[in-house]
């Protein structure tokens, strides 16, 4: 290599108490360049990342920017190396303007009226050097997603950033969005910026950077040219094992309507209309996917349905039965199960044992007691058969939920509520915070649930799960189903349609 | 023209009446504007109060007085932001045991150190803060309607009246035109915009309860040796809460704060003034009604007649780096 690497990693080791987060990591990034980062969650990817931004420091190690070695003791001193940070959750400040937002930290001052002026030219310099547009007394809660995080690049190249980390900087994307960073990553680094990229998608490693490295339970596996690795050996590298990656299916078999939603109106806590006068039925056998991005009612659609949202109008039938506003049990009762989106707010209880989760909504079930008594002894039991069935690990019934890694929490809840063999399945963002092999595991589980004839709705933000999975596609958008298409239409609509602009 | 004086007397004293609510909703805007919430409000002003009436009763002087009452206000400051910013304790809980702790201090040492009962000796005349003329006050006081309001109500206050209201634009300049105030304002709504920026929220957050002591010194001491002459137990009576009613009714801003805060003094100016008047058609009310005034007001706006308070979002909230 000519040039001196703009960043160079050697020996970071990183523990934190019986956990070995980042084991002996060395990792040279050539300037100039758009370095991906990849690894499932938990390999450490965000741990290296944080002590590159003086977030954590390391145990052991040396860090080296454009060859000269640097400590790295807070975020103060990143920034003095030029170290910059696009966080996943903007650490923005939400009522202030662009321009506040710009200046915090770097005031140029004890007050803030001349630094005002120094940063509204600097601004307009950095807009015309890489095309980013952003009004500068526009309040930040009021912009667009893809507008907050370009603040956030802006952020950190006016504090004269060289070295761009991004984090996971596509999930509140839409695709075209994602697209539209992915060209101003580009110009950045043909200006000489180098970034970093750190994802667990796999499209977008191989759409934007020149290297890879993956990282595999806290260790660097490998680093290659992107150009020269494939989807496949990078998942390969990444679990550790071969991964299939799309979804082997048979055609559907669409039988009786099981579930049918008519006019649906839902408002959410705050009094704003998320679902608007919502209609369409899921067939027995047939997996009904809702693509959006994230926001756009199906959150509130999706608690309607599980009886947790009382709609304001409207009709939901089950089975045939109206059953518009039943509370959930009744639901469940009537062989409605749900998996929510969010495991750890609603799926689960975190520090309650792994049985407990593992029974817990069915606990009347005589199964698992009679009367007010519990039979731990079943429930143990019956928690033991899912452990193996679903291969969730560690296999100990008797672990605090909070302690299972995302992927095993979600089988935790995937195996209570696919396990009383419902007719109807409701999800929500099945793999959300979950790794590869156990996606590959829960993405089977529920095409074999559609082959046993149930009716399953689908929702997820990831649009290859929706494409992978469904038998037909609705668009959301703004509370309204803008669209239905069937799941092989190109990327490029759905991602119109999920913009709201109609194909 | 017996209308007329009558205004004067209740304005007058409505301003008197709103001193302390205006150092005391300041004090409490700083500290939740950066997150913290402070119901210790209270306490810190009856700690102020006890702080200035002992200390200007010996030394006789009013400004060590007022000293002491910021000294004593801002070590409370301190405990509170020991408790809720570095221990990451529950902020209401914090707030309210210093509220006790207050309460309870200061009559037990006033009772151990003077023996009246937890009161403290009624403090001289020239160790308290003093009205002051303004100049022209004798010319200006025949004119007519201007005249007696110059004369009446905006002249013949003491230096700390005038500062509480020199206090508002200044804090509102500190908030939204200095480095520190930007800071401040981001480290109550986003901490981890402030961290990632490389600036310490932990510091940050001690500066601005630091701010609220200091505030809460003036109010105390205008309560013991400005208003009064003596501490008398508990003498701040509920106005650090009604501060934070008006501190909530103005929206955590500062203008709206004084208007707040003058209205809830104009309150019980006008409990005051009714107290043995008799109500025309009603005949004579109860005294007790009308100094229920500015609770029931509180109870009525807080219950959504002014709008949506938006608090500061990281308001309450510790903060911890995330992972």
């Amino acid at each position: 290599m000519v040039d001196v690497a703009a960043i160079e990693l050697l020996g970071i080791d990183k523990r934190f108490g019986s956990v070995h987060a980042n084991k002996n990591i060395s990792l040279s990034v050539a300037k100039g360049s758009i370095h991906g980062i990849i690894g499932e969650n938990g390999a450490g990817k965000s741990t290296l990342m944080s002590i590159l931004y003086g977030f954590y420091q390391a145990d052991s190690g040396e860090i080296r920017v454009s060859g000269k070695p640097v400590s790295i003791r807070d975020s103060q001193a990143a920034i003095a190396v030029g170290i910059g940070m696009v966080h996943q959750h903007f650490m923005l400040v939400e009522n202030f303007t662009v321009l506040e937002n710009l200046m915090l930290g770097a005031e140029g001052g004890a007050f803030l009226g001349r630094g005002a002026d120094a940063a509204r030219n600097e601004l307009k310099r950095l807009e015309a050097e890489y095309g980013l547009d952003v009004d500068p007394d526009a309040v930040v809660e009021e912009l667009p997603v893809g507008l907050q995080q370009r603040v956030e690049i802006l952020k950190a190249l006016y504090r004269g950033a060289e070295i761009l980390i991004l984090d996971e900087p596509t999930g509140v994307l839409t695709p075209s969005e994602a697209d539209h960073l992915f060209k101003i990553l580009e110009q950045l680094r043909d200006q000489g910026k180098t970034v970093l990229f750190i994802t667990h998608k796999l499209r977008e490693i191989m759409a934007v950077t020149d290297t890879v490295s993956v990282m595999r339970r806290g260790e660097m596996v490998a680093t290659v040219k992107t150009k020269e690795t494939s989807v496949e050996e990078l998942a390969e590298l990444m679990v550790g094992r071969r991964v299939l990656l799309r979804v082997e299916k048979q055609a559907a078999n669409p039988g009786d309507v099981l579930l049918s939603v008519k006019n649906l109106t839902v408002k959410d806590g705050r009094g704003v209309v998320m679902v608007d006068n919502v209609s369409f039925d899921v067939r027995a056998g047939e997996i009904t996917g809702i693509a959006g991005v994230a926001g756009n009612g199906q959150s509130e659609l999706l608690e309607a349905i599980a009886g947790i949202r009382k709609p304001v109008s409207g009709e939901i039938y089950v089975n045939g039965e109206l059953l518009t506003a039943a509370n959930p049990a009744k639901l469940r009762d009537m062989g409605l199960a749900h998996i929510p989106e969010d495991r750890h707010h609603m799926g689960l209880v975190l520090p309650f044992e792994e049985n407990e989760n593992s029974m817990l909504g069915y606990h009347h079930d005589p199964l698992y007691g009679a009367g007010p008594f519990l039979d731990l002894e079943a429930i143990r039991k019956d928690a033991a058969d899912k452990i193996e069935k679903y291969d969730i690990r560690p296999p100990d019934p008797r672990l605090k939920t909070a302690n299972f890694s995302g992927g095993n929490q979600q089988k935790i809840v995937c195996a209570r509520e696919i396990e009383r063999d419902p007719k109807i399945l409701i999800i929500g963002q099945p793999t959300r915070g979950v790794d590869i092999g156990a996606i590959e595991f829960i993405h089977r589980r529920i095409i074999e649930m559609r082959d046993a004839g149930k009716a399953v709705l689908l929702v997820s933000v990831e649009l290859d799960e929706i494409r992978g999975l469904s038998d037909r596609v609705l668009v959301m958008f703004a509370g309204h189903v803008v669209g239905e298409t069937a799941p092989d239409a190109d990327e490029k609509t759905l991602g119109l349609m999920m913009a709201g602009i109609a194909a | 023209m017996e209308t007329f004086d009558i205004f004067i007397s209740i304005l007058g004293s409505t301003i008197r009446l709103s001193i302390p609510l205006i150092f005391t909703a300041l004090a409490g805007l700083f500290s939740e504007r950066a997150g913290v919430f402070d119901i210790g409000l209270e306490g810190k002003m009856l700690a102020g109060a006890f702080a200035a009436a002992c200390v200007a009763y010996l030394t006789g002087s009013a400004f060590a007085g007022l000293g002491a009452a910021i000294v004593v206000s801002m070590i409370f400051s301190l405990i509170h932001g020991f408790a809720s910013i570095t221990s990451r304790g529950n902020q209401i809980v914090s707030g309210v045991a210093l509220n006790f702790v207050a309460a309870g201090l200061a009559v037990v040492l006033g009772h151990a150190w003077f023996g009246q009962g937890g009161r403290t000796p009624t403090v001289a005349n020239d160790a308290r803060f003093q009205p002051i003329t303004l100049p022209g006050v004798d010319m200006m006081r025949d004119v007519p309607f201007i005249g007696p309001i110059y004369a009446n109500v905006i002249s013949g206050n003491n230096l700390l009246t005038y500062l509480a209201f020199l206090a508002v634009p200044l804090s509102w300049w500190v908030l939204y035109r200095t480095r520190f105030g930007l800071r401040l304002r981001a480290v109550g709504e986003n901490p981890g915009a402030v961290d990632t920026a490389g600036i310490s929220v932990i510091w940050l957050r001690y500066r601005a309860t630091l701010v609220a002591g200091f505030l809460c010194g003036f109010s105390g001491a205008y309560l013991a040796i400005a208003q009064s002459a003596a501490f008398i137990n508990n003498m701040s009576a509920g106005k650090g809460y009604i501060a934070l009613a008006a501190l909530i009714f103005a929206k955590w801003k500062p203008v709206p704060v004084l208007f707040a805060c003058l209205l809830f003094g104009f309150l019980d100016a006008f409990a005051n003034f009714m107290q043995g008047k008799a109500v025309p058609g009603l005949g004579e009310v109860p005294v007790q009604i009308f100094q229920a005034l500015p609770y029931v007001l509180t109870c009525v706006l807080l219950a959504g007649f002014i709008g949506v308070a938006r608090p500061p979002k990281a308001g309450g909230v510790a903060y911890t780096k995330e992972r």
